[in-house]
């Protein structure tokens, strides 16, 4: 064979493969496998590209309903929307590049989740990033803030997809190993979905979109080993990315799959063609055929091993039908495409991959999926942190307030969202600083609602309960605007499996993420899992990031968390304990991270939340916010900033109690306001069914010279222009170098 | 009132074009390949649609006006056909000569997608006649490339003429446009292009319908 190097055990380890992985493969094959087939194994059996860290656990997440089209396997997850309507969705992690070379990290991060949606043949219609920065003190976060937030800019803004939601928030343990976690949620018609699957012998196996490259080789291989010094020379397998020919992609392939000449269609992401062949193969329970001298190359001299490894963006795999080759020419000629014949299926399930006349990989195609190892890694579970913190009492509440508001977590992200194109396609009806983002279903009254969330300093207290946390708030978060949450997508990063302890981490985190997801009916039905984010020996925090889809029956009974009307009532819904531990609170105010995180009580959460729902869709309630990091009083001040409209509370509370009702984060609440002639009726409503839920005072404070104020129980009045410029001032001062 | 809308590679507000068109005229438009010979005979107003056409390559709108469809637009225009640049089609209409000056990086550098207020300077026009002299809008904007440049005396005269349709309201200028300007005419005012997005402001779900009154003002116009 050409230009191959010879296999030795040297070799073998730099393409992370085991010893016993190595002697597998050759029992696999019954040889030796040669440079090329070496190269395929190493990346199919990585942990990006197999699980085989996490798939023995991930068996246990509930990931069907009724709803449920499609479940975990595929490109995304699909859920059935009513009307003949389908939502396409998922999640994946771009982290690793997004360190190394954070603007096109993050935008090859972006278009690969849009490929993953589009290849299912529907349209992307939002697009949501959760992003974990290191400390803002630490010399590299400015720079990687700047070029994750322009690369994800650069990438939606040019595809016309709306970025509309997500998350970014800092902390030291991700000071070597930023999270860069995409999401996009698309739709279609349930009768024009694709799928995968290569089915039958004898179909033509067709490349698309851009032409390959050496970018990119190795991607998957390196987002499943630790960082060490030297992990920035691996700048070179970090992808390029190019929207506009992504753009082209999306356009064309929509205009194909409005004939019927698709079998089966695939992007290439990780792995590129070696992963979208082998699998669409494995899944059609075919074999396929492929010659490497048809393929489309940017470059000059590239070797079967760098071609079925490249991780070039913006190309599809498909296989058409025998006979309606031209017609799919045509529509990629016209969008001015490669389209190149390259290969055929068959139904020898193997995978066979021809170079210059040379058969230069021959192997079974279910060598690289079922067969890939699965790892039962020891764990152990760590004892989850306990305790209340102490705090100091007489600390003056509105100065805290004030202070919280303009931390680097909970400040305004205005920065980062106004550099996305959030307006575009019309249909954004709930844009980024709410809950949750809505989308409305084009040429409907429906709506997408759409979310991340996680709260990592939770799931580091107790992974456990942390991760039923992460997916309460995101129930939470679509419940807020009116949505009926239906289907989950996660992205679960976390630290290095080949630790009992992080191991433990992620063992403890699946599970309390499958009881939340069972007990809320909140199936998953995507995502990935993203480990060994750890640099030089320290993990990051576990984030396993959720991001949940639910839907509005009509956006016209839609809520929003800006108070709308001065004197409505303030109530809360949900009882307020005073829980401090892990809180923002508690963090930023004392200087602490400490105690338990708060518990979870599902039964609670779906009994609440269901009640603030029906009140929000029987057009009781339009002004509604969950309430999370920062408890009670921050809840109540970012609807004020959101309305421009103060508020005035009047809840008789013990003075000693103060910190605790204002700044505790129990779960499972709400605030709403209501008309004041509606307040005693909601209550009433509540208390009937058992619903905790209290008047907290009223909206539309003024200050004597007229100006909008935040007040009452005996506290001094803070005027909404000195909580505003708190919150918006940090983001563009630091990103400016001022702070 | 018959519409076309020309969909270049990586046009990308085509769609919310064509929606507000038919909502507001009652006629779906005619969406045009920019690699058309030409555009319908008897359409009354050629859209240029935002987006990011040849992916903003060389220059934002720079490929895009070398597009075969574009030579039928600019000898529509020249006899006196109404047309509408929108952000990138803003930008085209820059680069094919339709409309003087160019739009340049953001003041900032940064893209930027927020809504604006924007005065209407100018209401002799077929284009904001339904607006009232002075009124203050709100339009989105979104793009990395709206800041308006043009040599003095080409202010001075678009100034004069009346042809400034469009201004950023004061402090509310989001990319550093000379003299805060946001859109212009021709000079037989027939052409016009704005950077901010009138077609998205055409139902309140989606913050308001101050762009809803330009397309019903060509409506009335043209019947």
């Amino acid at each position: 064979m050409t230009a191959t190097k010879t296999v030795t055990p040297e070799v073998v380890r730099e393409h992370g493969l085991s010893e016993a992985e190595y002697e597998k493969i050759k029992s696999l094959l019954g040889r030796e496998p040669n440079y090329v087939e070496l190269g395929v194994f190493s990346v199919m059996w990585s942990e990006h590209c197999s699980y085989k860290s996490t798939r023995a656990h991930l068996k246990k997440l509930p990931t069907k309903a009724p709803w449920v089209i499609q479940g975990p396997g595929e490109n995304a997850g699909i859920i059935d929307i009513g009307d003949g309507d389908v939502c396409v969705f998922k999640m994946e992690s771009h982290n690793h590049p997004s360190f190394i070379e954070p603007f096109q990290g993050a935008a090859t991060g972006v278009g690969g989740i849009m490929r993953d949606v589009f290849t299912m043949g529907a349209r992307p219609v939002a697009s949501l990033d959760s992003l974990r920065f290191g400390e803002p003190s630490h010399p590299k976060t400015r720079h990687l803030v700047a070029g994750v937030v322009s690369g994800i800019g650069s990438y939606g803004n040019c595809m016309g997809i709306p970025t509309v939601a997500g998350e970014t928030a800092f902390h030291k343990s991700y000071n070597g190993n930023i999270l860069v976690n995409a999401m996009c949620v698309g739709l279609a018609r349930k009768d024009k979905i694709f799928y995968s699957a290569a089915k039958g012998a004898g179909n033509p196996v067709v490349y698309v979109g851009s032409k390959t490259g050496r970018d990119g080789i190795h991607g998957a291989t390196m987002a499943s080993a630790e960082f060490n010094e030297d992990s920035e020379e691996k700048r070179p397998t970090v992808q390029v990315g190019d929207p506009f020919t992504e753009k082209l992609l999306l356009e064309a392939c929509l205009e194909l799959m409005a004939t019927d000449a698709i079998i089966a269609i695939q992007d290439m992401g990780a792995a590129g063609l070696t992963s979208s062949s082998s699998e669409m193969a494995d899944k059609g329970g075919a074999g396929v055929e492929i010659d490497l001298d048809k393929v489309p190359q940017r470059e000059t001299n590239l070797t079967a091993y760098e071609m079925m490894l490249s991780e070039s963006q913006e190309r599809m795999l498909m296989v058409l039908k025998p006979g309606r080759e031209a017609e799919a020419e045509r529509i990629f000629r016209k969008w001015e495409l490669d389209f190149s014949i390259i290969g055929v299926t068959t139904d020898t399930h193997r995978l066979i991959v021809r170079h210059k006349g040379e058969v230069v990989a021959d192997m079974p195609v279910t060598s690289l999926s079922d067969a890939a190892p699965v790892y039962e890694r020891p764990f152990v579970k760590r004892t989850p942190m306990t305790g209340e913190p102490g705090f100091d009492a007489s600390r003056p509440v509105m100065d805290s307030l004030v202070r919280i508001m303009g931390t680097p977590d909970m400040c305004s992200k205005r920065w980062v969202w106004e550099q996305y194109d959030y307006t575009v396609m019309a249909d954004s009806v709930q844009r980024p600083g709410g809950d949750a983002a809505v989308v409305r279903v084009h040429g409907t009254n429906k709506g997408l609602a759409c979310t991340t969330d996680v709260t990592p300093r939770y799931c580091r207290a107790d992974p456990y309960e942390g991760a039923k946390q992460a997916v309460a708030e995101a129930w939470r978060n679509i419940t807020a605007v009116g949505g009926v949450p239906m289907a989950v997508t996660d992205c679960l990063n976390f630290s290095n499996p080949e630790k009992p302890e992080a191991m433990g981490e992620i063992v403890a985190g699946i599970e309390g993420l499958g009881e939340a997801c069972r007990a809320l009916a909140f199936p998953i039905v995507s995502g990935n899992c993203s480990l060994y984010n750890e640099t030089q020996g320290e993990g990051i925090l576990p984030t396993p990031c959720i991001g949940g889809v639910g839907l509005l029956k009509d956006v016209n009974r839609m809520a929003s968390l800006a108070y709308k009307r001065e004197g409505d009532a303030i109530i809360v819904i949900g009882e307020t304990g005073g829980h401090l531990g892990q809180s923002v609170y508690i963090r930023e105010i004392e200087g602490k991270e400490e105690g338990a995180c708060p518990p979870v009580d599902l039964a609670l959460e779906k009994k609440n939340g269901d009640f603030v729902r029906t009140l929000i869709e029987s057009g009781h309630a339009d002004t509604v916010h969950d309430v999370s990091d920062g408890g009670l009083l921050v809840a109540i001040a970012e609807m004020a900033l959101a309305g421009g409209i103060g508020a005035t509370l009047r809840m008789n509370y013990e003075h000693d109690r103060f910190i605790p009702v204002f700044f505790g984060e129990d779960q499972a609440r709400y605030v709403i306001a209501v008309p004041e002639k509606a307040a005693d009726a909601v209550i009433a409503r509540a208390r009937k069914a058992d619903i905790y839920a209290r008047h907290l005072g009223y909206t539309g404070a003024r200050s004597d010279g007229g100006e909008p104020v935040l007040q009452g129980v005996g506290l001094p009045p803070v005027t909404l222009a000195r909580l505003r410029a708190a919150h918006e001032r940090w983001l563009p001062e630091y990103m400016a170098g001022k702070s | 009132m018959k519409s076309a809308v020309v969909v270049f590679p990586a046009s990308n507000c085509d769609r919310d074009a064509a929606v507000a068109l038919e909502q507001i005229t009652g006629t779906k438009p005619t969406m045009v390949w920019h690699g058309d010979a030409e555009v319908p005979k008897d359409v009354d107003l050629i859209v240029l649609p935002g987006g990011f056409s040849y992916g903003d390559y060389l220059r934002c709108g720079a490929m895009a006006r070398f597009s075969r469809v574009m030579a039928d637009v600019i000898a529509k225009s020249n006899e006196g056909r109404l047309v509408l640049g929108i952000c990138n089609g803003f930008q085209v209409l820059t680069e094919a000569g339709l409309l003087p000056g160019a739009l340049m990086r953001n003041a900032n550098l940064k893209f930027v997608c927020r809504p604006v207020g924007l005065k209407v300077e100018e209401t002799q026009n077929v284009f904001t006649r339904r607006y009232d002299a002075g009124q203050i809008v709100h339009f989105p904007v979104a793009h990395g490339e709206g800041n308006y440049v043009a040599d003095e005396d080409t202010l001075d005269r678009l100034e004069g003429e009346g042809r400034v349709v469009f201004r950023y309201a004061p402090g509310d200028n989001p990319n550093g446009s000379m003299r805060d300007i946001a859109g212009i005419l021709n000079e037989k005012r027939n052409v016009l292009g704005l950077m901010p997005h009138p077609e998205r402001v055409c139902d309140p779900l989606l913050g308001g319908t101050d762009g809803k009154v330009l397309f019903e003002g060509l409506v009335e116009a043209l019947s």
